[in-house]
């Protein structure tokens, strides 16, 4: 019978629970005193015009990064999100002519087959997790660029469909997306914390031997997960695509990577066996927040938005080594 | 680990022929992809091709020398696309001083973000794939503060770099193959190298014996970062023009993949430079072959992720023993 995940080991310090509490919440403090220092500077922070579109943006990095944080608990790492994005909008995009079922089905089941194959590669026959989605980036970009004739057909999405609507649609003040990924993400908290998968997906990134003699699944763990992974990077295709109401083919390269950062500022351990899709929320929308200021100064270009998030991942990676050595060896 | 959901051990040919296929594979590869160029491809075999060909491997081969030592090490250099992007700008902005002042400080450049790296992975604990993830985030953008846009390259000496040879064979090649050389001498026959292995065979082992592990992991990083930024110099005197943007992008994965299809296994301990050769040639020649054959560059990426998966499964039986 496996632990409650993330339970305290027994009887920690003072100083260890502050150190769990701030590589927990961390993000949290940033990201609100972020958000204060950001409204009290500009007028335009704090309005829903601004608000609103900087959620929207979120949503489709958010629903990569709730896959991605699974992935990593599992001490794996999924390269592929962001090719399997691309391939998932433009499926959808060109599903769209024949109604929206096919723009809804066929983006999720051939990424969901993308899912299958790494997480068959990698639990059954033991390769690389980060070798095997590199290929698989290389793989769903290609057959993505081969449906495309080589990127210069753009599929459109009829503005009248059922699945514009999806993507254009407002509920409460608040686009539809939005919506959705608050309730991927509720979904997800439960089905890692309540779930016996969930349970899995701890004790396979905390000690994977010692969870497969404990009798976990683990292959199956493993199979399931990437999948997962590839099934959200689809659907937040299919949501990009209905948002953009075209299968825009350029998009998409190193989402991973912001996919990653986002998990690992929410506290995520890439070692695996420690997260909580919460965190990765919270890291989604902490980098948003510091993109949205970079823009709000104005006369920093998009190239200091780089700058400032690769200094900033160091900072927190620093930070979280620190903080995680304590409680898990490297 | 999978050992156990496994249960079954590979008949013992099946074991040899994937040890020689590791072994010698790549060498397979790139020979059977030159045979078909030779009969099946129009003007293949001229010295015009040749040389396009050699030119274009070049950068890819430096920058994969940098990532096999980081892979012996049992660790990544994902920055690596981000420190040529990073050369081609500091390139540019100091070509003004002389073409040795600014070759002088990309190298600098380089070595100061592989410290970075080396620093963050030997001092902090950081694991490798995230160190240079951060890195090459923030490089790129580095990168382009100091250089908004493209910028054309007219230097002569810059000039003949990227386009003159010596006997008919390109600077560009020759600077390449004399690294590799340096850097398999390196890994052959020195201490430095025999300690390295040892490192990524196993950390722990390496610090109880009392290897400095830390100063050896700066070492391959810096070692990383410069060759990288070499490549990033002849890429901008290939193209004579500095583009931060573009310049480097993916190449990691190049990088990777030639080391891996090499014969390099990503569990460190073991470095292959010969394989690591033959490896940046044989994605060349496969982007080439099929290009020729009028396949669109599509099929290019889903081939070169099919030979990726099938040399790390070789790769894997051997790492099993």
């Amino acid at each position: 019978m496996p632990a409650k995940p993330v339970e305290e080991p027994t009887g920690p310090t003072r100083g260890e629970r502050l150190s769990a509490l701030a590589q927990q919440h961390g993000a949290l403090v940033a990201l609100v005193v972020l958000a204060a220092v950001a409204s009290l500077s500009f007028d335009s922070f704090a309005t829903s015009a601004n608000l609103e579109p900087m959620a929207m943006s979120a949503t489709f990095l958010a629903v990569i990064a709730l896959g991605m944080t699974f992935v990593i608990i599992t001490g794996g790492i999924d390269l592929s999100v962001g090719s399997v994005f691309v391939l998932g909008g433009v499926l959808a995009a060109w599903g769209s002519q024949y109604g929206t079922l096919v723009a809804l089905l066929l983006p999720l089941v051939v990424c969901g087959l993308i899912g299958l194959v790494h997480g068959l590669l990698i639990a059954r026959t033991g390769l690389a997790p980060f070798i095997v989605t590199l290929a698989g980036m290389l793989a769903a970009r290609g057959i993505m660029l081969s449906i495309t004739d080589e990127g210069a057909t753009t599929y459109l999405v009829d503005k009248d469909a059922y699945l514009a609507q999806l993507g254009q649609g407002k509920l409460l003040g608040f686009g539809v997306p939005i919506w959705i990924t608050v309730a991927l993400f509720a979904a997800g908290a439960v089905v890692l914390r309540r779930t016996r998968f969930g349970q899995n997906v701890y004790a396979v990134g905390g000690n994977e031997d010692a969870a497969a003699l404990m009798g976990a699944p683990v292959a199956r763990t493993k199979i399931k997960v990437y999948v997962l992974s590839a099934l959200l990077a689809g659907l937040a295709g299919i949501l990009n695509a209905a948002w953009l109401t075209s299968g825009v083919t350029i998009l998409g390269y190193g989402l991973e990577l912001e996919a990653i950062a986002a998990v690992v500022i929410g506290g995520t351990l890439l070692s695996g066996g420690l997260g909580f899709v919460s965190g990765s929320l919270v890291g989604v929308l902490l980098l948003k927040v510091i993109q949205n200021i970079i823009n709000q100064i104005g006369t920093l270009d998009s190239a200091y938005q780089q700058v400032v998030s690769g200094g900033f991942l160091v900072l927190v990676i620093i930070a979280q080594t620190w903080l995680g050595r304590r409680r898990k060896v490297f | 680990m999978t050992d156990l959901t496994l249960g079954k051990s590979p008949a013992v040919d099946r074991a040899k022929v994937l040890r020689g296929l590791q072994d010698y594979g790549v060498y397979a590869g790139v020979a059977v992809l030159l045979l078909f160029n030779v009969v099946f491809t129009d003007h293949f075999v001229s010295a015009e091709n040749f040389r396009t060909q050699a030119v274009q491997v070049a950068p890819v081969l430096i920058v994969a020398l940098g990532m096999a030592l980081a892979i012996g090490s049992e660790g990544i250099d994902l920055s690596v696309g981000s420190v040529m992007a990073l050369s081609t700008s500091l390139l540019s902005l100091y070509l003004g001083y002389g073409p040795w002042i600014a070759l002088l400080v990309v190298l600098v450049g380089g070595a100061v973000i592989g410290f970075a790296n080396g620093a963050l992975i030997a001092f902090v604990g950081v694991q490798p794939i995230v160190a240079t993830l951060a890195l090459m985030v923030g490089v790129r953008g580095l990168a382009l503060v100091l250089l908004p846009q493209l910028k054309s390259v007219r230097d002569p000496a810059m000039g003949s770099l990227g386009a003159e040879d010596i006997l008919g064979v390109p600077y560009l090649v020759l600077i390449a193959a004399g690294l590799a050389v340096v850097v398999a001498f390196l890994v052959r026959r020195t201490t430095f190298g025999r300690q390295l292995l040892a490192v990524g065979d196993s950390r722990p082992a390496a610090q109880l014996a009392g290897l400095p592990v830390r100063r050896i992991l700066i070492i391959v990083y810096v070692a990383s970062g410069i060759l990288a930024a070499i490549a990033g110099f002849l890429a901008t005197a290939r193209l004579s023009a500095s583009d931060p943007t573009s310049l480097g992008n993916l190449m990691e994965l190049s990088a990777i993949t030639a080391v891996v299809v090499g014969g390099t296994p990503l569990t460190g301990g073991r470095i292959r430079i010969g394989g690591t050769v033959a490896g940046a040639v044989l994605i060349q020649l496969l982007t080439a072959t099929l290009i020729k054959h009028d396949l669109p560059p599509s099929w290019t990426q889903i081939a070169q992720a099919v030979v990726i998966v099938l040399a790390v499964y070789a790769a894997r039986e051997r790492g099993r023993r």
